[in-house]
């Protein structure tokens, strides 16, 4: 009962032997686990379309759909939503609400893993520097690392690397520290119901002291906030920065 | 021998040490998404009819002002379980 509490990333589950051994960890298995639920979940949802919706999943997938137009739409304005950055954005929030939620049914979290995030907000830098170069052309996109004096051109580096940094280091911090106070808490709950339930007399002590009868319960409080309610708000946020940043690349 | 073992204790003490004073990087954030909260109570009491706005508009401040604190964190999560120091000595 009384082992120690440690964080270990993700685990190395098999690797492919090609250039020197390509490892794959539990992050891309469980990314391709959520990818198939997606999959699975977009075609059930549009099988069977109608005209006139009469069933409740093409209601749910319209709604869906309308909703992210908007979004799209209010944020980064009509030319974007025409050109199809709707699917993306659904996509990243998609996938991070899903990612982050499949802790709860004890897989590895792949947004709990540093390099996920890395790799989304890849996309995101990739996307700003092409918008970027679309919006004023090489010239002006040199010219935007002088504004407002050539002096602050060092600054105007960091902080283009800082944006999409920051964004990786925000999804991933919240996920991997509600994973982390959930951990603490299961251990100190384990280790409380032995310290109390040991003390009983005879046999009753030695069989109720093995079980954990604390951690009934009282985490799924706890999660309502750590797992769920963080979960959608950084699948929310991470889509919303993306947003509004891709958006005032185009506009200067 | 002993003088290996009186190496790693102080560099994981001094760990442990930076850790906590990592985690100071919490009151920021605290501060300053209480007072985004108040604020935005403020404007709710004034304009209910504004509230969706402002309640998705004040989430998307808090997470942001988050940043800060997640950095701490970072730090200190990398100095208690993937500590750098300790591979070099």
């Amino acid at each position: 009962m009384n082992h120690e509490f440690t964080v270990t990333g993700a685990k190395v589950l098999f690797e492919i032997p090609v250039l020197g051994g390509i490892a794959i960890t539990e992050t891309v298995v469980n990314t391709w686990i959520v990818m198939a639920v997606i999959v699975g979940l977009c075609l059930f949802m549009t099988s069977g379309m109608q005209v006139h919706c009469r069933t409740k999943r093409q209601i749910v997938a319209e709604f869906i759909v309308n909703k992210v137009n908007g979004m799209v739409g209010e944020n980064m304005g009509e030319h974007f939503l025409r050109v199809g950055y709707a699917p993306l954005i659904a996509t990243i929030m998609g996938l991070s609400a899903l990612c982050s939620l499949s802790g709860m049914v004890g897989l590895f979290a792949p947004t709990s893993d540093l390099s996920t995030l890395l790799a989304w907000s890849l996309v995101v830098f990739v996307l700003i520097t092409y918008n970027k170069f679309r919006a004023g052309g090489p010239l002006g996109y040199i010219k935007g690392y002088f504004q407002p004096i050539p002096v602050l051109l060092p600054f105007n580096i960091i902080s283009e690397f800082a944006t999409p940094l920051s964004m990786a280091f925000r999804h991933f911090g919240n996920i991997a520290s509600g994973t982390v106070i959930m951990g603490l808490l299961r251990w100190a709950l384990g280790n409380l119901s032995y310290m109390i339930f040991s003390k009983l007399p005879g046999v009753l002590g030695q069989v109720f002291g093995q079980i954990p009868l604390l951690q009934v319960g009282i985490p799924a409080v706890f999660s309502i906030y750590f797992d769920i309610f963080s979960s959608l708000l950084q699948a929310f946020i991470f889509c919303m920065l993306t947003m509004m940043y891709i958006g005032s690349a185009a506009e200067d | 021998m002993n003088e290996q073992l009186w190496t790693k204790a102080i560099v994981m003490g001094s760990s442990a040490i930076g850790a906590g004073l990592a985690m100071i990087a919490g009151i920021g954030p605290g501060i300053g998404e209480g007072y985004a909260v108040g604020k935005a109570c403020e404007a709710i009491g004034r304009q209910p009819e504004c509230k969706g706005t402002v309640q998705s508009t004040m989430l998307l401040g808090c997470a942001v002002a988050e940043t800060t604190g997640i950095y701490g964190f970072i730090v200190a999560l990398l100095l208690m379980f993937a500590n750098p120091f300790i591979g070099k000595l």
